[in-house]
């Protein structure tokens, strides 16, 4: 079940060594490289709500820039914000909200503007078939089903407590997730009955998941920043993939995984 | 037991005293290297610790719920791990089981398994859909994950190894003709194994314990995989101080951190003298 924040770190610790991140084949020769300067290795420290969709905006930045190798690693927003802070070697910061992003500019890792790229908001999932009969928030109370929350720190984690304030419910979490991912493994494991989780990681899980409709969720809304770290060491790499993920192709690909417009 | 002061002790004494004398700078070089790398991490730590702010942290309810339940979970896995690895070190070492060595490289499998792994498998097995786990909750409507028992399985699944693995040595140099001369004088194998073999390994067992132990008290990846973590029920001090370093919360990091290095060196240096020996 970890083994997204697994390969987070494998690729991670082998930023030293430029061999891991988008690792497919260019799709096609279709895409000529627009500007030639760009080049190099671009650590990307992302949300891992964006797991999928980053992914596959490396793959095409991979094709489309033939000298960039873009190099994701992916965890909760308020981990890799430390990380930052703590001299991680990475170029380009996307979070899940906006107060993790500000603890980066307060530690002098961000300068200046963050662009807000999507917008997320929670959905209650459920495994397949709904083994613990959930129909809504309130059942996240009954102490006999298995519940998981994402930790408070964690921007799901902190959009979940909105949520359940705003619906007047006291959940009784068994797990707190490092992660949404994490949560969202135990779902589809079927080893939690409920969880609160993206629409966007409920989404990418398929048939493994169900979502139930939950109303306040519309009105808790995480906007996600990407921004440019003050000691990227790739700082025109960096601006390509901020570009990409603000521009045409990235924001495509976000609303296909289910990301709301910024 | 008491060492012996003999002659050839003193001698080598004497030559490793004339030796200090010419150490080649090859050999100094990489051991302060080596020696910087073990100990500055734990100097920097200690150069880290919010003093003023340390009783506050400390009798936070996190830290103090880690805490009870770190120290309670390392004591009943360290249980689990003597009353059921000491029979299997024994039955490993003194049967002609078939397969035993099979089984030997098995046991210990853990032991350089990563833990999170470890974690994986024990969620496959006993979760609630897993091989196990799915027949345990359809019939007994027992579903470990996500317990405090959960973190009991998960530190046993990587502590226990250790303890085979030095029962086991502890074991196979001890002196069998004790065992036969209890046999010939009409014990029975029960009563050999409880009044012969196991004072004669104890040692071997008390290190087997503490390795366990220490084993158990740092365990994370497994836990947090298997077990997941909720303040009081599963989340130990290691867990703890993830989140804490996850969450920003650095000095409860640092404060959970010193309190393992407390505790594990506490446990060791007063253990010191037999583990020393039986090692």
């Amino acid at each position: 079940m970890n083994s997204v924040r697994v390969l987070a770190v494998a690729c991670f610790s082998a930023v030293a060594l430029s061999s891991c991140g988008a690792d497919s084949e260019p799709t096609g020769e279709t895409a000529p490289a627009p500007t030639t300067s760009v080049s190099g290795t671009v650590t990307v420290l992302a949300a891992a709500s964006l797991t999928e969709s980053f992914e596959q905006l490396g793959e095409q930045l991979t094709a489309e820039y033939p000298g960039l190798e873009v190099v994701l690693s992916f965890g909760p927003s308020s981990g890799l914000v430390e990380q930052v802070l703590a001299g991680a070697p990475a170029d380009v910061l996307a979070t899940a909200d906006t107060r993790t992003m500000g603890n980066a500019v307060t530690g002098g890792a961000v300068e200046g503007e963050w662009e807000v790229f999507a917008r997320n908001t929670l959905t209650l999932a459920v495994p397949a078939g709904n083994p613990g009969e959930v129909t809504g928030l309130a059942d996240l109370a009954k102490p006999e089903l298995r519940v998981a929350i994402c930790e408070p720190e964690v921007p799901c984690g902190a959009a979940s407590e909105r949520l359940l304030t705003a619906a007047g419910v006291t959940a009784a979490p068994d797990t707190l997730t490092t992660d949404v991912k994490e949560a969202t493994s135990l779902v589809s494991l079927g080893e939690a009955d409920a969880a609160l989780i993206y629409r966007t990681d409920a989404a990418a899980e398929g048939a493994a998941v169900e979502s139930i409709e939950v109303p306040e969720a519309e009105e808790v809304v995480n906007d996600y920043p990407v921004a440019i770290l003050v000691h990227a060491p790739n700082p025109d790499g960096a601006q390509v993939v901020v570009d990409a993920i603000t521009g045409e192709s990235g924001q495509a690909i976000l609303a296909d995984a289910g990301f709301l417009e910024p | 037991m008491r060492a012996s002061w003999s002659p050839d002790r003193q001698v080598n004494r004497r030559l490793a005293g004339r030796a200090d004398a010419r150490v080649p700078v090859g050999l100094v070089i990489p051991s302060v290297v080596g020696l910087g790398l073990l100990l500055l991490p734990l100097a920097g730590l200690v150069a880290r610790v919010p003093w003023s702010r340390l009783g506050q942290i400390l009798s936070s309810p996190a830290v103090l719920s880690a805490l009870r339940l770190s120290l309670m979970t390392a004591a009943i896995t360290t249980a689990v791990c003597v009353i059921c690895g000491v029979p299997l070190a024994w039955l490993l070492a003194r049967t002609e089981l078939p397969g035993r060595s099979l089984l030997r490289g098995l046991v210990t499998v853990p032991l350089v398994l990563p833990p999170v792994i470890g974690g994986v498998a024990l969620l496959v097995t006993f979760g609630r859909r897993g091989l196990l786990g799915e027949w345990l909750y359809e019939t007994f409507g027992i579903s470990l994950p996500f317990t405090t028992t959960a973190v009991v399985m998960a530190q046993s699944f990587v502590a226990m190894p250790f303890l085979v693995v030095a029962v086991e040595g502890a074991l196979r140099t001890a002196d069998r003709r004790f065992e036969d001369v209890a046999a010939t004088l009409g014990a029975s194998g029960w009563t050999t194994f409880r009044r012969v073999t196991l004072p004669a390994v104890a040692p071997g067992v008390l290190a087997g314990a503490v390795l366990s132990w220490a084993r158990a008290l740092g365990e994370f990846g497994a836990t947090i995989t298997f077990a997941g973590t909720f303040p009081g029920t599963t989340r130990t001090m290691p867990p703890a101080a993830y989140a804490a370093i996850n969450s920003g919360d650095v000095q409860t990091a640092i404060v959970l951190s010193l309190l393992m290095i407390v505790v594990s060196v506490t446990v060791l240096v007063a253990l010191r003298d037999r583990w020393v020996r039986s090692g």
